[in-house]
């Protein structure tokens, strides 16, 4: 009889991993319902079933909502106003940030994606190419936002999510050992660290170790006049690599004469969390990096002021801005209700205050930015996001860091820029005509 | 079974059943508990797997639904019926094998044989849907009118308000025409429409089908197409929006009707004008063998996957042979009896199995660092060696990390089977005056390798999927220098493949690399099957 038991729980179990599973054909009625009931407050549950029961009342209807952890609570938060006014439930579904953008690729299409998911920018090309995103109109609340992060929801003319917030890296620097000051060219920060005693490591270029990193270090490379796509005069970006030419070239011979065969500024040794510790401990003045970072520093007793990337080049620095933004599903079964929760309550001034209360990044409308960036450590983000451009959104760029990443190692370590830059332009412009 | 005359399996079951109660739980006499135990476990499956149904159902999807009706249904008969005793063991493994392995495989290789992948994922209908919601635009100069969604029997229309205060209503079918005597809010938003019925917002929210209705609907703001209709995303505000796009079901083709462009419908799941302009939306379409075919000569892909198949074989041949061999070294020095302390050291040499591979390998990763790592910092003097970033260095990180990690599962494998060889047969070796040497190599050695064979081969199998270490350790870099794939000198297939599936982000190839995965199975499967018949020669001796 034991066993029989035994086979009885293996079926059980067997049946729900089956229904939990079939998440790799064409739906997924089980994984779904269980994030749900994960996630959602067990009391707001109950409500939401005593409700679909009771019918009628303008309450059965519920909007889906994937993200990820840090802004769920914030999420929920502004969706009180418009639940009490509509009657309508808002669910959020919290899932690893990571996990967001494949998982809603693959389950819009089936039917089983939310109504709307937090996001970055850079997702766009590839949802609009997949067709899993429908267009929003901000009508008149569209000055209100930043142009920047307008601008990088916005895919061949057309705005596809509602930005919330904007990110960029800035120069952070330990007014302990280099004063207040912000240098304004490389070579005034190369002085100003040598002058402290760090011609060393005068700066901690974060690479992300062997695989490179260019994400931070762009900047500099448009300081030099060589963006990654030539842009239009609007902004938007047209196919062409900017890379290219000797603009280009001149960024590539910067990095090789900052790398091992120059003055060794640069090394491929560095990672995010040896760069980090590297600046809290005081070995170097400088380091590139986001504000995600200033509580590492702040927490290790450092006092960091913030400003614009130095050029190093002829040009103004401009580091690729970050938006994250509110997708509205293209197979939304609540699409009105999801439109007037995106128009009417997330892009309100409280809802975006309350979002940056739950995760600080600078928020994407004029109003609220300017009131959080009392603060100078924010304010000195924004100088630096105000320089930039939004990192691209189109679906090709995942093949250009492939590309991309890899040069910048092989210059630091003393590969000739003559022979890799052009061959890697070219792998680039090969990638994007396919 | 068939052959046998059915009287021989039918009578003494009969017998029995009349004249005893059986063990299996079948009645009420004798083990009732027993039966009670297994209704009530079934009747939880019964529940659980109505409730699946019941999700299905509502998820609208059909295929899950049958599939678990079919399975339920079978769980019943099996453990309910006399006659299914070898299927109620097997039923629950069958499920798993069905659920995890055929499903997942049969999957695979429908998507091989699909461009399923970054802008192939949906079907296309829903490229369709995706390409007109990308066309329609906003009219530059559009004001927004307040709105309300008005209803006269079936018929949806919108009513609006323009800044004059005058209210105009109309249909899909009628364009917007003023109405006298219609009431507005103080928004501006028609409250009383004569000859319709607003639509209370609460009403609006609460029903998805009139929601479709309304977002799809397009009142024209004029008898001329070419002004533009009236849509509202949330039900109280609208704007005129112009489309250029026109889908031709029959044609199956979309006409811009600004520049007279048609794009059609192309085999590779994209709409394409003649001049070979192309839409951004695609769905997925079979390719047949394209993808096999493209991971063998596409010029792009033979090189670098050439070379990955290569270090494949050579890593996980390599650490097969080479963490069997420390194993097996330091299990010998072990199994001598006048070592003292043999079992703390033993204790010792396996600890390294006791970490989860990962970690390790993201430690290792630390310590290869070429500056702050102390491997270079202890042993090298402070030499800055690139132990990441040279290609042949890497490998050679790669396989030492490897072999730190598997030499301890050896080395309890071969302890065993060491312990297992009968003493006389080498006390037999050494009276007939067999060195040491010939002692392993003719006795202790053959012996051993038929119990561990199998498990080389298994271990050989692993390896060459051994995805963890390598993304751990090195993500496949150093990249090849000037290649057009981002593959890089220590990426094994599985990990190439998960490289070209894009599920790191940017461009997904789902169908190659499903298509590659199955090479990988393929290849895998072989060489076990001609593995193991070597192993059985083995054994003969």
């Amino acid at each position: 009889m034991r066993k029989n038991v035994g086979i009885g729980v293996a079926l059980l179990a067997s049946a729900s991993l089956l229904a939990a599973c079939g998440g790799n054909g064409d739906a997924e009625p089980a994984e779904v319902e269980t994030d749900d009931t994960e996630t959602t407050e067990p009391d707001e549950t109950d409500e939401t079933d005593g409700e679909e029961d009771a019918g009628g009342d303008a309450s059965g209807s519920e909007l889906v909502v994937w993200s990820d952890a840090e802004r769920a609570e914030a999420i929920r938060n502004a969706a009180a106003d418009f639940e009490a006014d509509t009657g309508a439930t808002v669910t959020v579904v919290q899932k690893n940030f990571e996990d967001l953008r494949s998982d809603f690729l693959a389950q819009v299409p089936t039917g089983e994606g939310p109504d709307i998911t937090v996001g970055a920018h850079d997702w766009l090309g590839e949802f609009v190419e997949s067709g899993v995103v429908d267009t929003i109109d901000l009508g008149d609340r569209a000055a209100d936002f930043e142009d920047v992060t307008l601008e990088a929801l916005t895919y061949d003319g057309q705005l596809y999510a509602l930005p919330y917030a904007q990110e960029a890296v800035g120069l952070i620097q330990n007014t302990e050992l280099v004063g207040e000051e912000s240098p304004e060219t490389w070579d005034e920060l190369i002085d100003m660290a040598t002058d402290a005693g760090f011609a060393d490591r005068p700066i901690i270029f974060y690479t992300n170790g062997p695989e490179g990193d260019q994400y931070t270090s762009y900047a500099f490379q448009t300081s030099f006049g060589a963006p990654v796509f030539v842009q239009d005069e609007d902004g938007s970006y047209t196919n062409e690599v900017g890379k290219g030419g000797d603009a280009g070239l001149a960024y590539a011979q910067w990095l090789y004469d900052n790398g091992s065969a120059g003055t060794g500024y640069f090394s491929d040794t560095i990672d995010y969390d040896i760069g980090n510790e590297l600046f809290a401990t005081g070995e170097s003045p400088f380091i590139v990096q986001g504000p995600w970072t200033i509580p590492t520093f702040t927490e290790a007793g450092v006092d960091v002021a913030v400003g614009p990337i130095p050029a190093a080049g002829d040009e103004t620095a401009a580091p690729f801005v970050g938006v994250q933004g509110f997708y509205l599903s293209s197979q939304a079964s609540n699409a009105l209700l999801a439109n007037e929760f995106l128009a009417n309550y997330m892009s309100t001034d409280e809802a975006q205050q309350a979002l940056y209360d739950a995760d600080p990044r600078i928020p994407a409308l004029t109003a609220v930015a300017e009131e959080v960036s009392s603060d100078p450590i924010i304010e000195g983000f924004l100088n630096s996001a105000q320089n930039g451009v939004p990192m691209p959104n189109i679906p090709e760029m995942g093949a250009v860091w492939d590309f991309w990443n890899p040069v910048q190692i092989a210059l630091i370590n003393g590969e000739d820029p003559e022979s890799v830059w052009p061959t890697m332009v070219e792998n680039v412009e090969n990638a994007i005509a396919d | 079974m068939a052959a046998r005359p059915p009287f021989v399996m039918q009578r003494p079951q009969k017998d029995r059943g009349q004249r005893e109660p059986t063990g299996h739980a079948r009645n009420w006499v004798g083990n009732g508990w027993s039966f009670l135990a297994k209704l009530l476990v079934m009747m939880l499956v019964n529940a659980f797997g109505l409730a699946a149904i019941f999700s299905a159902y509502n998820a609208d999807s059909w295929v899950i639904l049958s599939v678990l009706a079919v399975l339920l249904a079978l769980a019943n008969w099996i453990y309910f019926s006399r006659r299914a005793i070898p299927l109620k063991y097997l039923f629950p493994g069958l499920v798993f094998l069905g659920a995890f392995q055929v499903f997942v495989l049969v999957y695979t290789g429908y998507v091989a044989f699909t461009n399923y992948g970054t802008g192939h994922l949906g079907s296309m209908d829903q490229a369709v849907d995706a390409a007109l919601i990308q066309d329609e635009r906003r009219v530059e100069d559009s004001p927004t009118y307040p709105l309300a969604v008005v209803r006269d029997g079936g018929e949806v229309g919108f009513a609006i308000t323009d800044a004059e205060g005058v209210v105009y209503v109309g249909s899909e079918d009628e364009p917007l025409d003023a109405v006298a005597e219609a009431a507005v809010n103080e928004a501006g938003v028609p409250t009383e429409v004569p000859g319709w019925e607003v639509v209370p917002r609460a009403e609006l929210f609460s029903d998805p089908d009139l929601q479709n209705e309304v977002t799809s609907l397009r009142v024209p703001v004029s008898e001329d197409a070419e002004d533009g209709s009236i849509r509202t995303r949330e039900g109280s505000s609208g704007a005129i929006y112009t489309s250029s796009l026109e889908w031709d079901p029959q044609a199956q083709t979309l006409t811009n009707t600004d520049t007279g462009v048609v794009y059609f419908a192309s085999d590779r799941g994209r709409f394409v004008s003649e001049d070979g302009d192309r839409l951004a939306a695609g769905w997925y379409v079979n390719v047949g063998f394209d993808n096999f075919v493209r991971a063998f000569t596409d010029a792009a892909y033979a090189g670098p996957l050439a070379q990955v198949t290569v270090w494949t074989f050579a890593f996980a041949g390599l650490s097969v042979v080479l963490s069997f061999a420390l194993g097996l070294f330091i299990s010998l020095i072990y199994n001598d009896p006048r070592v003292k302390g043999r079992k703390i050291l033993r204790t010792i040499f396996i600890l390294p199995y006791a970490f989860p591979a990962f970690m390790s390998a993201l430690l290792w990763r630390g310590m290869f660092n070429s500056e702050f790592g102390v491997v270079n910092e202890w042993f090298f003097f402070g030499a800055g060696i690139g132990w990441l970033t040279d290609p042949w260095l890497a490998k050679g990180a790669v396989l030492w990390v490897n072999l730190w990690l598997t030499y301890p599962y050896w080395l309890l494998v071969t302890t065993g089977a060491l312990q297992a060889i009968p003493n006389d047969v080498l006390e037999a070796a050494r009276i007939d005056g067999a060195g040491r040497w010939r002692q392993f190599s003719a006795i202790t050695l053959p012996l051993l390798m038929v119990s561990t064979a199998p498990l080389a081969i298994a271990s050989f199998a692993f390896n060459f999927n051994n995805f963890t270490i390598i993304y751990m350790l090195t993500g496949g870099g150093p990249a090849f220098p000037g290649a057009s794939v981002p593959l890089g000198s220590t990426d094994i297939l599985i990990s190439a493949i998960y490289q070209i599936s894009g599920v790191a982000g940017g461009r997904a190839d789902y169908g190659l690399a499903s298509a590659l995965s199955i090479i990988v199975f393929i290849v895998i499967g072989l060489i076990s099957i001609v593995a193991f018949r070597q192993t059985r020669k083995l054994e003969e001796i």
